[in-house]
């Protein structure tokens, strides 16, 4: 089969970018949608042009790293699927695509279809932890989970991190990826202790980042692979009420700046 | 450096720094022993220690968060954009543990039993005693994380089965289990980044590793979004950079995963222990053509419920519902009655080429079996299994099309895990004084087969419990002046690094990257693959040298090292591929005998299983790069077994 692709093509962040179409013949239904790229790339290489950046790793649909927009959805048409788990058979043979990188403030492009997620690391190191010393944790079953909570905290634990809900949400917010880590260690017993000062420093944080606040729009639960439920955000926000009206510190919440966790690079 | 005591061995190594050092006194006292040996830093002097941390998968992740907590400064790395996007998150079964929570008669004792015969009897029995000890600490420590493990209704946790056990000791999150555990230590990880414990370098690659006066003490990498080449001092670096999987091109690590880190260490010095040690994982999802970049692994806990068959007859062209009970050979149950479809991995891949090769493989080139559910649909119902693998079957019919509910699902061998890699001690030091390496990229615990849902518990007790340790005892042995990044050895080891990317830019040949990797993991697959000969092996010793002259002749990269260029990445990776594919491939033919994943033909019984030569290759074989072009020396460290006895492994 064939397919057009209109990709969004940009050298670096201080340059333009443009679209620019490829034609991309001979392919099968059984590829997946990045081997297309790849088989693209082989072909732009051998022609000495530049190649597409694209992100991607382990390609079955876990590590989220890959991720970018196709006809303005992200990750494809695909429900409940990376763009890495999307195959040519979902497609129309010389349907034309539109291929560009996550759209965000907070997640400035790179290259190409690469763009730089590292907010949503300084999220997770502003509260999204049980701080539980190596060494000094007590017998496993010594801490009962009923077997529901345990189930749900599993489901918001199966995000992957990939973005998708902040490019599709009109206010680029991060609130279904805030969420669903608040919403994993808040229904566990092992996550009370830091429950109110993690909602709080984790809002911040993403405020800090430059997402949007949620205004309950729902785009973020439509798009996600890993089908976190918009019930986080509601949790999210419970507690967050919770927090703020009984705070005791009184202290302002500090939030870590762009460069705090790495050493700053020279740009060239 | 102060030498720290160790029982005299009675052979004198060939190499001055092949001693595994294991403390002396009996197995369950050893790592007791060994820790009331260590020094210990002053906890006020501990941020004056700088240790790096390469990759952050489980070990590297647990590692450096470990360490961040005691109190260094530790530097990490990974080539991902994020911590949290490791391979290890791709772990889909579980992780062992001898907490004998079912209480079917698991131990300590049992888990070591069971990993060392697992591993064909070439691993060390101190390291893997320890690795069970440790196994029971790292449920406790991930539980009090938050890791949402599966559960009973009473709120305890829940226990699945897997290869090569007959006890139930694997705990798991759903099939996302590596994804669960990861997301932990990357938590902590992330925790000590935030206190500034822990310094990131994401989408950072290592190239180059610094040794200055025989010691490790730190590493040159390229940022991979600017190309900046920088220069990193320490006082001691931890490699934890996985395996080397990628080689056969197609398999299930990452696009990413690499060798370069350890291969690097290799030529500067460390000995590389039992290249040809490769896991073949039985249940993969096999390949649907040419334009393939990698295997789907699907979860060797699918054989709890799943039975794994092909069609008695050579070429029965019926659909799988179509071939009556009676026309099926469910091979593993017949040939293994005794563990049946739990099996062993290399067991059970060799049993699945086995059939398929004598013509009775399903699916497109007849290479395939079937692993069905029908049995266990009807036993207990959809609900149960959805429950227990329902992303798994999501995965495959996402994949293939096809619904594992209504047909059974094909499965095919794929490289998966290599047991090989740096050579390490009790400490997890490899032959570089204060080059500590951890994880897959060690070779330490599994010996030629690795046990499934082993990885994660390996990776987690050398991060959080082994090289927190191992590492202060080092610092603590003192002798370790400063070293200046900007100067001598960094400086030279920074144009190593830059010389070898302008010569990759500047070949300027016909060929993607891509067309050479694919070609040298065609090759290794067909000649060190799941079967390997004396005659096999020779052909590809003859034939890499031409691949790799061919890749430094007619190369074509676009672009330039200044920025972000992925090509340039991976050909780095595949320009180190040819020269370890060599030294798998040499080790795999001096090892004149088949152990675990290492299959050569000439050496099975008369029913075709591995036949181990215990009096000529009980040992590791641990190789000694001698420079560009010449032959490795191959030095032998030998393998006692006083607890388990040596004995041929039997699954029937």
């Amino acid at each position: 089969m064939r397919i057009v692709l209109d990709v969004w093509r940009q050298r670096s962040p201080r340059e333009a970018g443009r679209f620019l179409r490829y034609e991309v013949p001979d392919l099968s239904e059984h590829m997946s949608f990045l081997e297309m790229l790849d088989v693209l790339n082989v072909r732009l290489v051998e022609r000495g042009e530049e190649p597409v950046a694209f992100d991607s790793d382990c390609r079955e649909g876990i590590c989220g790293t890959c991720g970018f927009l196709v006809n303005g959805e992200a990750h494809g048409p695909l429900m409940n699927a990376t763009i890495c788990q999307t195959h040519l058979r979902h497609f129309r043979d010389g349907e034309v695509l539109r291929l560009e990188p996550w759209r965000a403030a907070a997640f400035p492009v790179r290259r190409d279809l690469v763009v730089d997620r590292s907010a949503l690391d300084r999220i997770i190191a502003a509260g999204g932890y049980v701080s539980i010393r190596t060494g000094s944790a007590p017998e496993a079953n010594a801490l009962l989970v009923p077997k529901p909570e345990a189930d749900r905290a599993m489901e918001a634990a199966a995000c992957i991190g990939c973005g998708a809900c902040v490019a599709v949400c009109p206010n680029a917010s991060a609130a279904l990826f805030t969420g669903a880590k608040i919403s994993h260690l808040g229904l566990l017993p092992q996550g009370q202790p830091e429950r109110a000062r993690r909602v709080l420093t984790m809002g911040a944080q993403a405020a800090e980042e430059g997402f949007g606040h949620c205004t309950s729009i729902g785009e973020c639960a439509a798009a996600c692979p890993a089908s976190i439920d918009l019930e986080v955000i509601a949790r999210m926000n419970r507690d967050f009420l919770r927090a703020a009206l009984s705070r005791r510190e009184r202290e302002p919440i500090s939030t870590l700046s762009r460069s705090s966790l790495r050493e700053p690079t020279a740009e060239p | 450096m102060e030498a720290r005591p160790s029982i005299p061995t009675a052979f004198a190594p060939s190499h001055p720094r092949l001693d595994a050092r294991i403390p002396s006194g009996p197995l369950p006292q050893k790592w007791e022993r060994r820790r009331f040996e260590m020094k210990l830093v002053n906890p006020a002097n501990k941020r004056k220690y700088t240790v790096i941390v390469v990759g952050t998968g489980l070990a590297g992740a647990a590692a450096a968060a470990s360490l961040g907590e005691l109190g260094y400064r530790v530097l990490s790395f990974c080539y991902q954009d994020s911590p949290r996007r490791a391979h290890s998150i791709a772990a889909q079964g579980g992780i062992n543990a001898a907490k004998n929570y079912p209480n079917d008669g698991d131990s300590v004792e049992r888990l070591f039993y069971d990993t060392v015969k697992g591993g064909d009897f070439r691993s060390r029995e101190a390291n893997v005693y320890r690795l069970a000890q440790l196994s029971v600490n790292i449920i406790d420590q991930c539980t009090a994380q938050g890791v949402p493990f599966a559960r009973e209704y009473g709120g305890t946790l829940s226990n699945r089965s897997f290869g090569g056990a007959l006890v139930s000791r694997t705990f798991y999150a759903r099939g996302q289990t590596g994804q669960q555990l990861l997301l932990g230590a990357y938590q902590a990880l992330m925790r000590q980044a935030a206190e500034g414990q822990v310094l990131l370098h994401p989408r950072t690659e290592m190239l180059e590793l610094v040794v200055v006066e025989g010691r490790a003490r730190g590493i040159v990498a390229r940022d991979l979004v600017t190309g900046t080449i920088s220069s990193h001092a320490a006082d001691a670096v931890v490699l934890c950079t996985g395996g080397y999987g990628n080689l056969f091109y197609l398999s299930t690590n990452a696009r990413g995963c690499n060798a370069t880190a350890i291969w690097r260490a290799y030529r500067q010095g460390a000995l590389f222990a039992n290249p040809c040690y490769t896991q073949i994982h039985p249940t993969c999802i096999p390949r649907s053509g040419d334009y393939q970049s990698k295997l789907t692994l699907m979860s060797e806990s699918l054989r709890n419920d799943g039975r794994v068959w092909v069609p008695k007859e050579k070429g029965d062209g019926r659909s799988p519902q179509e071939i009556p009970e009676g026309d099926r050979d469910y091979y593993l149950e017949r040939m293994y009655p005794t563990y049946g479809n739990l099996a062993p991995r290399d067991i059970a891949s060799r049993a699945a080429k086995l059939v398929c090769d004598q013509g009775r493989g399903v699916g497109p080139g007849g290479l395939g079996v079937y692993l069905d559910f029908s049995d266990a649909f009807e036993r207990l119902g959809r609900k149960v299994l959805d429950e227990r693998y329902g992303n798994l079957f999501e995965m495959y019919e996402r994949i293939t099309g096809d619904d594992p509910h209504r047909v059974p699902m094909r499965i095919y061998p794929a490289v998966h895990y290599t047991m090989g890699g740096l050579w390490v001690d009790y400490d997890l030091m490899s032959t570089i004084p204060g080059l500590f390496v951890a994880g897959e990229a060690n070779f330490s615990d599994h010996g030629a087969n690795r046990l499934g849902a082993s990885a994660l518990m390996q990776g987690l007790a050398d991060g959080y419990f082994i090289v927190p340790y191992t590492v202060g005892d080092y610092l603590a042995r003192g002798g370790l002046g400063r070293v200046d990044p900007s100067q001598g050895p960094f400086r030279d080891a920074e144009a190593v690094v830059a010389a070898r990317l302008r010569r990759l830019l500047e070949v300027r040949g016909t060929r993607p990257v891509e067309v050479f990797h694919r070609a040298l993991g065609n090759l290794l697959w067909n000649d060190c693959g799941m079967a390997r000969s004396r005659g096999s092996l020779t052909q590809a010793l003859a034939e890499i040298p031409r691949l790799r002259d061919e890749f430094w002749r007619d190369l074509r990269l676009v672009g330039t090292g200044e920025e972000l260029n992925q090509d340039l990445e991976r050909a780095g990776r595949v320009a180190d591929y040819y020269e370890l594919a060599e030294l798998m491939c040499l080790d795999a033919l001096e090892r004149e005998e088949s152990c675990g994943g290492h299959f050569r033909v000439e050496h099975q019984t008369e029913e075709g299983e591995a036949l181990r030569h215990d009096d000529r290759f009980t040992h590791v074989a641990a190789w000694e790069w001698r420079g560009p072009g010449e032959k490795p020396v191959r030095h032998e460290e030998p393998l006692v077994f006083e607890a388990v006895p040596l004995q041929a492994r039997s699954y029937k």
